[in-house]
């Protein structure tokens, strides 16, 4: 494919590496990303078929309300956290397998 | 001289002080880091040496912007449940941002997306495109700021016409932007961050220390169903008559989402409109909720303003922390205003009948001042700080847009196109000469938006960047087969149907103001009846994300599948320095490579 590549035998420069590592940070950022997508498309759909469960007062706030106007932040946090740390994780257990296979050359 | 004494009587001066000094010290900040700015590489990304917690204050600032701090309230007061999605999907969009584009993008390392776009496609025809979005964006997020700005000193100088405001700050930002560039820019903005939270969070605290908690605001409201208020500890004044009612104001799908079947219901025979109502008002306010949703979430990722700070990061590692601390430093923030907005529906009624820039949008300007009537001077004092949280609100924000928009004319336009021999000298008056154009521009069409939500806006700045650069990053970042021939009808047709359905949903709302806007835009009159018998089009061209985010990335698949040909040669190599961890140092590799090879 590209023949200027100075080492083609290294492992980086293979397309199985290249395909296990997008897998990976796709799978990972699509596991997040689906967590998030199911409450922010779920809340509409509560809103919509169960509106009298949603509209109980919770402090003087409906539910609806309470969720949408002050939880939902701290639940993006986790979710943020839990991704940042996997991903950093991923990125170094990736050097960590490609200096292997260098010194085993 | 009295046009001098009209428009200084009536001026608070505690109001006024602190807003001169949000300005002043916004303008020295500016001028000083002018000295230590040198180069143009450290006029546009700030020589790339910017700590986290530094770079994440400083999004935070130039992300928060009057929309944020006073159109969400303002909003929240005018309709309720539904305008809280604003807020949630400013923030929640970050973490889309950092799911899918942050880190691969960093990894690339380019300046800015007009950068990204030609090094992944090798297409310095593509970059032309891309820079045409930068502006397109950018002048319909700059249009709400100026709003924000007239507001504000319409407020401070109470014989001030609006466009006096806008053409007054307006100019004072350019000139520092001109000046100053963007090294400035992330001290200022990094500082207005910690401005604006504390403009917006000591005068909440106070408000509801005297006259109840958020929670008793919110539930003064009788919702549908209930007999009575299920808090009685507020007391509320009358509601005028514009004010929307508590049950559609306390719950989704009210007055924001059923605007539209509500103008049609109204255009139908008086015995026909409840049936009509009630088989369509609900299914559209939740498609018109979807595709808001859709605009502010995709359109967070696409904000050409916010991408180019990514660069200023020493490492992909820390661009990802940056993120996280960005979603919570404006996660907190975000769930201020709407407290202002439910104190402010019970205790300022009187703003919903107020028209333009002495309407809703300045309840975060004015509530406070409630406090004088209990405790004298102190109403005036934290007016006098929302006020400056305000100026750094719009301040900061058009900066950043301002740089952007700059940088897209002296980098791109001028260094790429016009005169790429340009000496360094040249490049430098370039971009002051940009400044001074970009903002000319952005003053004189803000002239016209006073009738225009500010919130609202914004909305639509997103919905454009959601149908044209979201799709183009998403894709490039994790599709291989896509070619510059598909990339590029995509983000033209998404954006640009976004862009022309933004634009008649606001003529045909200019053509209704009374004011001496609705002579001016009275020809889009006839549009509004056409909306009338056709509500769900006017849905899909207020919210028009629903549909122009599939069409782009739903182009992009099908022509570079049919242009499969053109793949770039080095399509791998792209992927593996997008994605492969930066410590196994692929970027200088691909650099020599590419140097070596293309020769460009």
């Amino acid at each position: 494919m590209s023949p200027s590549s100075p080492s083609p035998d290294d492992v980086i420069h293979s397309e199985s590496f290249l395909q296990a590592l997008m897998r990976r940070q796709l799978g990972l950022s699509v596991a997040c990303a689906a967590t998030f997508l199911i409450a922010l498309i779920g809340m509409p759909l509560l809103n919509y078929f169960a509106p009298a469960q949603m509209a109980t007062r919770v402090a003087g706030f409906t539910l609806s309300w309470l969720i949408l106007g002050v939880l939902f932040f701290p639940f993006v946090w986790i979710i943020s956290f839990i991704f940042i740390k996997r991903s950093i994780a991923l990125e170094d257990a990736e050097v960590e397998l490609v200096q292997r296979s260098r010194e085993k050359i | 001289m009295s046009p001098f004494f009209a428009l200084i009587g009536g001026v608070d001066p505690w109001i006024f002080a602190f807003s001169f000094v949000t300005v002043a010290a916004t303008v020295w900040m500016g001028f000083r880091s002018a000295k230590t700015a040198k180069t143009a590489s450290d006029f546009f990304v700030a020589g790339r040496s910017v700590s986290v917690g530094w770079n994440a204050s400083a999004i935070s600032g130039e992300y928060l912007s009057a929309a944020s701090f006073m159109g969400v309230a303002g909003m929240v007061m005018s309709s309720g449940y539904d305008a809280l999605w604003y807020p949630v999907c400013y923030a929640c969009g970050y973490l889309f941002l950092l799911l899918f584009i942050a880190g691969p993008l960093r990894r690339f390392g380019a300046y800015t997306i007009p950068d990204f776009a030609e090094g992944r496609f090798d297409s310095p025809l593509f970059r032309k495109i891309a820079v045409c979005f930068v502006l397109f964006i950018g002048f319909f997020y700059t249009m709400p700021q100026m709003k924000g700005a007239g507001v504000t000193l319409a407020y401070i100088f109470p014989g001030m016409p609006y466009w006096a405001g806008v053409v007054l700050v307006g100019a004072v930002i350019t000139f520092n932007v001109a000046l100053g560039g963007m090294k400035g820019i992330t001290l200022v903005q990094a500082f207005q961050y910690w401005m604006k939270m504390f403009a917006i969070s000591v005068p909440v605290f106070v408000l509801m220390a005297v006259f109840g908690f958020y929670n008793n605001h919110v539930g003064a409201n009788v919702a549908a169903g209930e007999t009575s208020a299920p808090s009685t500890e507020v007391t509320r004044k009358a509601l005028v008559e514009k004010a929307p009612k508590d049950n559609a104001w306390i719950a989704p799908f009210g007055p924001l989402t059923t605007k539209a079947v509500n103008a049609a219901a109204a255009a139908l025979p008086a015995e026909k409109r409840a049936a009509y109502l009630a088989e369509h008002q609900r299914p559209y306010s939740l498609l018109y909720t979807y595709s808001l949703i859709i605009a502010l979430v995709c359109g967070t990722a696409g904000l050409p303003h916010i991408l180019v700070r990514f660069y200023t990061n020493p490492d992909g590692a820390a661009a990802k922390r940056t993120t996280m601390w960005v979603m919570i430093l404006i996660g907190v923030f975000y769930v201020f205003p709407p407290i202002f907005g439910s104190i402010g529906r019970n205790l300022m009624p009187e703003l919903y009948s107020g028209v333009g820039a002495k309407g809703t949008d300045k309840v975060v300007l004015e509530l406070p001042t409630l406090l004088g009537a209990k405790s004298g001077v102190l109403g005036s004092i934290l007016s006098g700080i929302t006020c400056a949280g305000a100026f750094a609100a719009f301040m900061s924000t058009f900066s950043g847009l301002l740089v952007s928009m700059t940088g897209a004319l002296a980098h791109d336009v001028y260094g790429r196109m016009l005169r790429p021999q340009a000496s360094a000298a040249e490049r430098m008056l370039a971009f002051k000469a940009a400044a001074v154009l970009v903002g000319g521009v952005a003053i004189g069409l803000g002239c016209f938006v006073e009738p225009l939500e500010i919130n609202f806006m914004v909305g639509q700045a997103f919905a454009i960047a959601a149908a044209s650069y979201f799709p183009l990053l998403f894709m490039s970042v994790w599709w291989r087969g896509m070619t510059m021939k598909g990339a590029a009808i995509g983000m033209l047709t998404g954006g640009l149907c976004a862009l022309g359905a933004a634009a008649l949903t606001n003529l045909g709302t200019l053509a209704l103001d009374k004011g001496p806007m609705g002579k001016i835009f009275a020809g889009f009159a006839p549009l509004n009846g056409f909306w009338a018998q056709h509500p769900l089009l006017r849905i899909l061209c207020e919210q028009p994300a629903i549909w122009t985010v599939p069409l782009a990335i739903g182009l992009m698949i099908i022509v570079s599948k049919a242009t499969s040909a053109q793949v770039p040669a080095d399509i791998r190599m792209k992927m593996l320095v997008l994605h492969a961890p930066e410590k196994l140092g692929l970027k200088q590799e691909y650099i020599q490579e590419h140097q070596a090879g293309a020769g460009h």
